[in-house]
């Protein structure tokens, strides 16, 4: 049985090709998992000391300790409602814009959509810190509102993207049929306009979502510590504690939303959603 | 066939609808009676598709007026128009069952759950579809698709169904089937249609008369044995039907290939020299040089069997038509 375990028939048996694959494919998922399950491990483990690969002891002690911090849980609380927040604001803005960028042929529309990408090609502590510089003149500054904005700006190029090719993908006849049944243009376009467009959109929210969730940067420096998500908060607790399982803690307390969002999505998810929805053949 | 006391069901008087680009129709004229198919026929970018969304409200006309019963329907949007139209393809909600396709339409009409059931059954029926309502449109090949859109226009019974290519995605052998089975639906419902195609032989075959459109405007409107045995212009005649154009003189003959014969013993004035024979079945196809033209005739076996490749004949005309050289 374990002869064959030998990498040179393992490397005849499968060919070249599939060989270097699998090689690559392990490095992989080293690279991608062993941090993850280095965190695991470092999450549950009680005590942990540096050289070691395994803990001492096992244990929930820091998840006990993380939910005792009055200041942690309410990091925890402020992410999902700033999250929530910047989701539903960016739906009500993007999906308009990506709707007329669709459909509607204006002057301008080329550039209104270029606008979009120089949000996301400029070094983002450029952008945040003259930001800030009007936010202070408008008392933006430290609220919620200035956040808010500052993650929207950070996903607005996904949220109207995305969204714009979904609806792209909807046939113009797929409407016509619908104004010809009888429904009129609103209608029309909540029956059958954004159903179809639904998993370009998902996607595009699911982004949204998550991009605030783990942003820090900007909400440091607009929020002026007053905001504590928990990306913030993480810094904070990083940055001055010396049980290094607080921060794993942390990162599967911020990777759990993301989870279940995909998972709930997964449907949804995937290269051909996010090109255009659904298709007919 | 256009006796008086008929309804005119659609009225499109002197219509235009112009692009802004300058492309487009303008000076259509037509009367549509109840109960008629009537085929819009012409090559590719001559406006078909232009008319026949005016009428369904999806293009503002231009100038002119159409109207439904005698009613101006030109200001009206889509959904207020009485009319129901079929597109070349992506006519179905991909996201709604074939129950839910059809539906839909019906219950914007607040008609009672029982009664919209029993009309899909009905109508599933109608186009030999029966028990797939539970069915996505993806789960259905493109023609079983064209019918579901059919169905879900008859369910509403407009005052006019309006199909543009409705088959064209479709192969040849179920074209053909979708037209027979249109035809004896549209005999059955009593229904006025009007359907866009680029193919003479559906046109022909399907209609009670033809509008052949040349480049925006009618060419002519007419019966298929009208159109075919008395084209109005050389356009039509080369546009219907196989063709042959012979120029004497200041005049052009057009002569189908039917009503061409030839002389093995070429007695007549009119020579030619045989380039092709083909034997299509019962009868054969011959093509002859005359001067710089090609001509076709269809001639018997016997007459064939006398013929081959680089023989001199000569040319009979038959029944022909004349029109001014151009
Ligand atoms: N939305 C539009 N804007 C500008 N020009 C158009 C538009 N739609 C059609 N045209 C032009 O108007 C002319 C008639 O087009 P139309 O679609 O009615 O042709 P058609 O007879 O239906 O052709 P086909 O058999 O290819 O469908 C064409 O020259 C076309 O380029
Ligand atoms: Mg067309």
């Amino acid at each position: 049985m374990f002869k064959y375990m030998n990498p040179k028939r393992f490397y005849h048996a499968v060919g070249r090709k599939k060989f270097w694959e699998f090689i690559l494919l392990a490095v992989f998922i080293i690279f991608f998992y062993g941090p993850l399950l280095n965190m695991l491990l470092l999450a549950f483990s009680n005590s942990y000391e540096y050289p070691h690969v395994f803990a001492q002891a096992w244990g929930t002690k820091w998840w006990a300790y993380v939910f005792q911090q009055k200041s942690l849980v309410s990091s925890i609380a402020q992410s999902f409602i700033i999250a929530i927040a910047t989701t539903a604001i960016s739906m009500l803005f993007c999906i308009p814009a990506a709707y007329s960028i669709a459909r509607f042929k204006y002057p301008g529309r080329k550039g209104f959509m270029l606008s979009f990408l120089l949000t996301n090609a400029f070094p983002k502590l450029g952008i945040y810190t003259s930001i800030a510089v009007l936010f202070y003149k408008y008392g933006l500054m430290g609220t919620y509102a200035g956040v808010i904005i500052i993650h929207m700006i950070n996903s607005m190029m996904f949220m109207v993207w995305l969204p714009a090719s979904a609806f792209r993908s909807v046939h113009r006849q797929q409407e016509e049929a619908a104004r010809d049944v009888g429904a009129g243009p609103v209608r029309t376009f909540f029956k059958v306009t954004f159903p179809m467009a639904l998993p370009g959109i998902a996607v595009a929210t699911l982004y949204t979502f998550l991009g605030s969730m783990e942003e820090a940067q900007g909400t440091m420096l607009v929020g002026l510590g007053k905001i504590q998500t928990m990306p913030v908060a993480m810094y904070g607790i990083v940055l001055d504690s010396s049980a290094v399982q607080i921060g794993a803690v942390f990162a599967i307390l911020l990777i759990i939303p993301s989870a279940v969002m995909i998972f709930a999505m997964r449907r949804y998810i995937g290269p051909e959603a996010i090109s255009g929805g659904f298709k007919m053949k | 066939m256009n006796v008086p006391e008929r309804k005119v069901k659609l009225k499109i008087a002197d219509m235009a609808k112009k692009y802004p680009n300058g492309d487009g129709v303008e000076h259509i004229n037509l009367d549509i009676y109840e109960g008629e198919i009537v085929t819009l026929l012409g090559p590719s970018g001559c406006g078909k598709t232009t008319i026949l969304r005016a009428i369904g409200g999806f293009h503002d006309i231009t100038d002119g007026d159409i109207l439904i019963d005698g009613k101006s329907i030109a200001g009206l949007p889509p959904e207020k128009r009485p009319t129901a139209m079929v597109f070349q393809s992506y006519n179905l909600w991909p996201h709604m069952t074939i129950y839910e396709n059809l539906s839909y339409g019906l219950k914007l009409r607040k008609i009672p759950k029982a009664q919209i059931d029993e009309d899909i059954k009905k109508i599933l029926q109608l186009v030999s579809m029966p028990g797939c309502e539970k069915k996505y449109p993806n789960q259905l090949s493109g023609g079983q698709q064209q019918r579901i859109a059919i169905a879900r226009s008859l369910l509403l019974k407009p005052e006019l169904l309006l199909l543009d290519e409705p088959f064209s995605a479709l192969d040849a052998k179920i074209r053909q089937q979708m037209r027979e089975e249109l035809k004896k639906i549209q005999s059955d419902l009593g229904i006025t249609v009007v359907f866009v195609t680029h193919d003479q032989e559906e046109a022909m075959a399907l209609s009670h008369r033809i509008v052949v459109m040349n480049k925006g405007v009618v060419a002519q409107v007419g019966t298929p044995t009208e159109i075919y045995d008395h084209p109005a212009d050389r356009y039509v005649a080369s546009f219907i039907g196989e063709m042959n154009f012979i120029d004497i003189d200041d005049q052009t003959i057009a002569v189908r290939p039917e009503n061409l014969s030839l002389d093995p013993e070429a007695k007549g004035d009119l020579k030619a020299t045989v380039r092709t024979i083909m034997v299509l079945g019962h009868y054969v196809q011959v093509t002859v040089q005359h001067g710089d033209t090609v001509l076709k005739s269809f001639v018997d076996r016997e007459v064939s069997d006398r013929l081959s490749v680089g023989d001199e004949v000569s040319l009979e005309i038959g029944t022909h038509h004349v029109f001014a050289k151009e």
